[in-house]
């Protein structure tokens, strides 16, 4: 179903005939079919919700720094005079519980499939849009039934869920258990359903277009590995996301009318009424790894892709090893279903199980290994061009070596006994989460802005505010690891009351003060983003002197996208080619006349 | 800048390593304890040991990835590099290296620690000196030794909730329980965590080897009293426990009589 130069041109000439006014500002920005404003929907959606969870972040930070402290600027008087300023146990609970909600399920899938997925994926193939752009449009629009629960659950009686992101039974099912329990809970697992029927949506719709709807030419191994890793991420999501769908639901039902699938017998917190039980508060967090596990690999393996592509575009050379890159990514994607059991090593599941979860898990570092052996093999011999998205790619890979690595020693299951829950975890997965996917994320907007506005972003600023982001975020995270090995728990209002943890204050003020260093730094971003968008120099369609398809077509591309049929002669990675006098060689630019058919080289013949 | 950038990439494993090293050997010094907690138990320097295999390990692999990161940073910038780029698709070669080499050392890590994973949470001890019923309940600990009869459930159970008592230098076997929601019984100092789960008894067992008294964390989010959930352990001589034994028993019987008559003088006289 690749689209031809006719079935193009028709579509153009449907276009031509809108709606005037009010109705066309609608359909063409508001419930827009078009693949591009739908990305550039949820791009600005997250990182309104970005702001939001970093502030809850610093609100978490803040008690960890001054405990119970009653003059925190502007924000005591204003939040928490009902407590004499101060930040209460329960205010706490759900700050943490709500900042890892929002930043999963609304800052970073949605940011990697939402904005760059939609947004790249018809023009990386070169399509003209999606395969089903109603259904595109409604995995936006489902996204605000979550926002409004998540957001009304702060304002209902009891306040919002306060179980944790990972809302494991009994606290979470039962309602007397927490304060949140009421309401904000109910609402809470509402606003993760709707946002997963958003995700799903999607999936489904990147899965066929990628599939299906490929220009004349782009075999799959001549797709940019951003898509390979986008095609892989919605196959993750469509297998394991209708598992925490059923899950959340039978939680639901558990807390509504007393099915009890996650209670056991005479179940009861907080002197209510005992429950008829039945079931067990393991399996919850079976079926909620099984999701939320593959979820991590569908949190970054985007990022992974669009940072090999910024990688080699500017390190002018070819990807090194394009298909184990492939491959590696599938690999990651394939043990992803079966590591899940990692997070349970000291649940109370068979340890016997934890031992095959161990072996899986461990090995699952491979193919992480091999992608950064391949990173760095790309960067050797190229000629590096240290633009701002580069900085911030290659920050990925130095980062993710970090995350990367400090995940083997949860892996170990011995190792895990002690550190499981402390902040060694809270480390490793911030490395691998903000450090990782978050830097992917800001290289990946300052790289394709050109292309989303038309216009370049400020480079020097960019330099700036990537300079702080990666000082103040290594100094919030590295001493982390440090915290964990003394054993200091994560999710603590007040840990200083235990005497093995109560000279840890010292280290914890340094870590935010640099959490707020790294907060402030992003007022950088956000003014040179907003200004660029109307002020920024006017860029060409590519700016980068970048191979893949999305630079052949007006920037921003109108839509239908292209202005002309693209057909693929080639991979996306042919930087530095002999074939011709240019550096790089478009993957739509027809070979010279008469030139031999290209063969790729490999140092070993 | 290409020199500035590759120093800047050049401080993450300069600085990393820094870290790790002046935590780890200046734990002694008063502003600087940031390290392990003090090990009190027969079998916690199994953990360390792996923690600090593993680290030596991820540390090499650290420092030379990111070293090399900096160094290709440094060389081939484009303002600075002469050379003509690289035009190179890979190598089958390296692939198979640098898969083959990491899946080694990985397997080897995995199979190296099984055995004290089999330790500490599959081979139950046989010898148990003391058995110990541990409930968690919002917001606390509560305890409950079999009394003198060795089993649960019987009128001589003695039970007690300010903090768990157990004898040095024998295996304790804790019977793990919870009464509301997750909770997890963590004893940094002996390397101990286990989850307590409503609806489960989950055997923990540890052998304390020092007399003195040390934190128990509750390191599982139960609610919003979770940070609260303070206890501690104290770890006796056997003779001193079996006097507190006594001396709580006595205790307790004082209390059930007064209990028992007072609930007598109540019932309304015939
Ligand atoms: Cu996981
Ligand atoms: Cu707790």
């Amino acid at each position: 179903m690749s689209i031809t130069a006719e079935g193009f041109h028709a579509q153009e000439a449907v276009h031509a005939h809108g709606h005037a006014g009010l109705g066309k500002f609608i359909g063409t920005y508001v419930f827009s079919r078009d693949h591009k404003i739908i990305g550039i929907q949820f791009l600005f959606s997250t990182l309104l919700w970005f702001l939001i969870g970093g502030l809850l972040a610093l609100g978490v930070r803040w008690q960890l720094a001054w405990p119970w402290s009653n003059d925190m600027p502007l924000v005591s008087k204003m939040f928490f005079a009902h407590t004499g300023g101060q930040i209460s146990p329960e205010f706490y609970t759900m700050m943490f519980t709500m900042h890892a909600t929002v930043m999963i399920f609304f800052v970073i899938i949605p940011i990697l499939a939402g904005a760059f997925g939609n947004y790249l994926i018809p023009l990386m193939i070169g399509a003209d849009d999606m395969a089903f752009p109603t259904l595109n449009m409604l995995s936006y629009w489902f996204m605000w039934p979550s926002f409004l629960c998540i957001i009304a659950s702060f304002f209902v009686h009891g306040g919002a869920a306060a179980a944790g992101w990972t809302s494991y039974p009994t606290l979470a099912a039962l309602q007397e258990a927490s304060p949140g329990g009421h309401m904000g809970q109910t609402l809470w697992l509402l606003g993760v359903t709707f946002a997963g029927v958003a995700s799903m949506l999607g999936s489904v719709n990147y899965m066929t277009t990628i599939i299906q709807m490929r220009a004349p030419g782009m075999t799959m191994f001549r797709l940019p590995l951003t898509i390979w890793a986008m095609f892989i991420t919605a196959v993750l999501q469509a297998f394991a996301l209708p598992v925490l769908t059923a899950a959340g639901f039978m939680q639901l039902l558990d807390r509504s009318v007393g099915t009890g699938f996650f209670l056991p017998d005479g179940a009861t917190a907080n002197n209510a009424p005992y429950a008829t039980g039945g079931g067990q508060p393991l399996l919850w967090q079976h079926l909620f790894w099984f999701y939320s596990h593959p979820a991590v690999y569908i949190m970054i393996l985007p990022a992974m892709g669009m940072v090999s592509d910024i990688i080699a575009c500017f390190a002018r050379k070819p990807i090194f090893g394009y298909k184990p890159m492939v491959y590696s990514i599938a690999g990651i994607a394939g043990l992803g279903f079966v590591v899940w059991g990692h997070h349970m090593f000291i649940s109370g599941m068979n340890p016997y199980l934890g031992m095959t979860f161990m072996v899986a898990t461990i090995m699952i570092a491979l193919p992480s290994a091999i992608k950064v052996f391949n990173w760095l093999g790309t960067l050797w011999g190229g000629k590096i061009q240290f633009t701002t998205a580069m900085l911030f790619a290659v920050s990925f890979v130095s980062m993710f070596i970090i995350g990367g690595l400090s995940g083997i020693f949860m892996a170990a299951t011995p190792i895990d006994i002690f550190i499981h829950d402390t902040y060694f975890i809270v480390a490793h997965f911030h490395y691998v989460l903000f450090a990782g996917t978050a830097m992917g994320v800001f290289g990946s907007i300052y790289f394709w802005f050109p292309k989303m506005f038309g216009r370049t972003m400020n480079e020097f600023w960019g330099k700036v505010h990537f300079l702080l982001t990666f000082m103040f975020l290594n100094g919030v995270f590295f001493p982390m690891h440090i915290l964990g090995v003394v054993g200091f728990p994560r999710r603590l209002a007040d840990p200083y009351q235990y005497e093995t943890f109560h000279h840890l204050l010292g280290m914890n003020r340094f870590i935010t003060y640099c959490a707020i260093g790294m907060v402030c730094s992003q007022s950088i971003f956000a003014i040179n983003f907003i200004y660029s968008i109307f002020f920024g120099p006017v860029a060409g369609r590519n700016p980068w002197h970048a191979n893949s398809l999305e630079w052949c077509c007006p920037s921003p591309p109108g839509h239908g996208n292209f202005d002309f049929q693209p057909i693929v002669y080639r991979g996306p990675y042919e930087y530095g080619s002999p074939e011709v006098q240019t550096d790089y060689y478009p993957q739509h630019q027809p070979p010279p006349e008469g030139a031999a058919p290209a063969t790729e080289r490999y140092m070993d013949g | 800048m290409g020199k500035f950038w590759s120093f800047v990439f050049f401080l993450v494993p300069v600085l990393g390593v820094g870290l790790f090293v002046v935590a780890m050997n200046f734990h002694s010094l008063p502003l600087l304890n940031h390290w392990f907690p003090e090990d009190v138990s027969a079998s916690g320097h199994v953990i360390d040991q792996l923690f600090m295999t593993i680290l030596v390990l991820t540390g090499v692999v650290f420092v030379a990835t990111e070293v090399c990161l900096a160094f290709f940073l440094w060389r081939y910038d484009a303002k600075a590099n002469r050379d003509p780029v690289r035009y190179m698709h890979g190598s089958h070669t390296l692939e198979v290296v640098w898969t083959v080499l990491p899946a080694a050392t990985l397997f080897f890590i995995a199979i190296y620690q099984m055995n004290a994973w089999a330790d500490a949470k599959i081979r139950q001890p046989k010898d148990a000196g003391v058995i110990v019923e541990v409930r968690g309940r919002q917001f606390e600990w509560r305890f409950r030794y079999p009394g003198p009869d060795g089993k649960f459930n019987t009128p001589d159970d003695i039970h007690w909730d300010t903090d768990l008592h157990v004898p040095v230098d024998e295996e304790v076997l804790v019977h793990l329980k919870s009464e509301d929601v997750l909770h997890s019984f963590f004893l940094p100092n002996m390397r101990v965590k286990q989850d307590a789960v409503p609806g489960m008894m989950i055997p923990v067992w540890f052998r304390p080897t020092k007399i003195g008294s040390w934190d128990l964390v509750c390191a599982e989010l139960c609610g919003w009293g979770h940070y609260k959930m303070r206890g501690r352990i104290t770890v006796q001589s056997r003779a001193d426990f079996d006097a507190w034994l006594v001396e709580i028993a006595n205790k307790q019987h004082a209390t059930q009589a007064d209990a028992t008559a007072t609930a007598d003088a109540a019932k309304p006289a015939k």
